[in-house]
């Protein structure tokens, strides 16, 4: 099958050459693909405002691979886009609001590493379109948003932290204590020396946006969020081979360095 | 696999953005091909661009003495600064005549996922030169990409509170594009018709 057609979000792009240029597709059927979109820097280009990050997608490519030799965006070959026709332009309407860019930044970088080359990823490109819909419609905070889709997405990958039930002996909680290396919370006699302990409203903010409980998630504190979106972060990290780039980078509304001259 | 010195060459070609394994061989074949002097040439530019070309310590263009040709020029507006990613964009937007001021170059636009964030841009030296009150109007001249959006976005956050008018290139440049793929005439029109920018966000 020379061309094939699916939905996709465009994850990330890289220059290539003179005017091309490589994207890094989340496909619905063809899990992750990589594929060069030709003199889309040009200013004459057809495709150029459909393949930036975060942009959602109807895409036909053209595979590079014989027939019967691996999958669609399988192991060795860029595949070639020969059309577009966008679906949402999240990225675009990202843009132009810093907070929302960067979390969305991190959405894009997650579901990158957390797929491989031309294998299905159905659950995690709904999280990814979800997430990307979330940050546009602006209905929670950023910073919710992103967390609710590291939380989910790390569920879908068999790595959900432990936020009830003890994660090492499944005793029923709530447990005051939280160790990311044991998996979550942790009960009292399983409970490894260094563990954290966090407000229970810290682990219950977790919790609801592990299960999209809006109403609790958007009426939680400051401190709660802050202290969440850490634990989060260490959770992701301690799983992944390498942290994430972009997620000290997001702009969670805290006065930065930057913005007081 | 070449022998010795051609494999060396080859592999330090590839090295070079945007040249693949196949151009990497060609421009090697090619070289070997060449005229020694054509070569030598060659050498010796890139020894000199190495020794001699420096980064303005203004604006951050290319520039042989330690401040550019443009921020030298007292005939250039002070009162303006464009901002740009790359010291080609500048040659893009010199190439327009439209624009009388002087440049800031940032180094590369933000891009989270590839690990590049405010700090790793020249903006902190950016808001040096806006401190005196000299600069009246910032115009936002980063990529029509989403990471110039973002970035020009991030800017004008960072700039508004300083009461410094800030501008963006009016659009009309395409979605997607390199500044210095944009011919002159569109380019320019996108000057003229700046558009300014209040957002807070
Ligand atoms: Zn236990
Ligand atoms: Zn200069």
């Amino acid at each position: 099958m020379p061309l094939y057609r699916d939905e996709a979000v465009v994850l990330r792009v890289h220059k290539l050459g003179e005017a091309d240029r490589i994207v890094t597709l989340l496909t619905r059927r063809h899990g992750r693909v990589r594929a060069v979109g030709k003199g889309v820097r040009r200013t004459t280009s057809r495709f150029g405002a459909r393949l930036e990050p975060g942009s959602h997608i109807d895409v036909q490519l053209h595979s590079r691979l014989a027939d019967g030799q691996a999958p669609p965006g399988g192991q060795r070959g860029l595949d070639l886009v020969t059309q577009t026709e966008s679906i949402g332009a999240y990225g675009a309407e990202l843009a132009g609001d810093y907070a929302r860019w960067t979390a969305g930044s991190a959405i894009c970088e997650t579901a990158e590493r957390l797929t491989e080359e031309g294998e299905p990823a159905l659950r995690l490109y709904l999280l990814v379109v979800g997430a990307l819909r979330a940050l546009v419609a602006g209905e929670h905070d950023p910073g919710l948003v992103l967390d609710a889709f590291l939380l989910r997405s790390m569920s879908v990958a068999g790595w959900q932290p432990a936020l009830q039930e003890c994660a090492l002996c499944s005793a029923p909680g709530p447990h005051a204590a939280f160790n990311v290396a044991a998996g979550g919370a942790v009960c009292e006699s399983c409970r490894p020396s260094g563990s954290a302990r966090p407000a229970a409203e810290t682990v219950g903010l977790m919790l609801a946006l592990l299960t999209a409980d809006w109403a609790s998630a958007d009426a939680s504190g400051p401190s709660a969020r802050r202290a969440a979106s850490g634990l989060v972060a260490a959770h992701l990290q301690w799983h992944l081979e390498r942290g994430l780039r972009s997620l000290p980078l997001v702009d969670r509304g805290a006065p930065g360095l930057m913005e007081t001259p | 696999m070449y022998e010795g010195a051609v494999q060396d060459l080859i592999d330090e070609l590839g090295r070079l953005p945007g040249v693949g394994p196949k151009s990497a061989q060609r421009i090697a074949f090619h070289l070997l091909a060449a005229e020694s002097a054509d070569v030598e040439r060659l050498a010796s530019t890139l020894v000199r661009v190495k020794n001699e070309v420096k980064f303005c310590s203004v604006c951050g263009n290319v520039a042989q003495a330690d401040v550019c040709r443009i921020c030298s020029d007292a005939r250039r507006d002070p009162s303006v600064i464009c901002v740009v990613e790359e010291p080609k964009d500048v040659v893009a937007v010199e190439r327009t005549r439209e624009f009388r001021g002087r440049y800031h170059v940032l180094g590369g636009a933000i891009s989270p996922i590839d690990g590049v964030g405010p700090d790793d841009l020249r903006i902190r030296e950016l808001l040096a030169r806006l401190r005196d009150g000299t600069v009246t109007e910032l115009i936002l001249a980063t990529d029509p990409n989403l990471e110039g959006e973002a970035t020009a976005t991030y800017l004008a956050r960072l700039v508004g509170p300083l009461g410094i008018a800030v501008t963006r290139l009016a659009s009309g440049l395409p979605v997607g594009g390199d500044l210095e793929y944009a011919d002159e005439v569109t380019l320019g029109r996108a000057f003229s018709g700046r558009r300014r920018i209040d957002a807070m966000s």
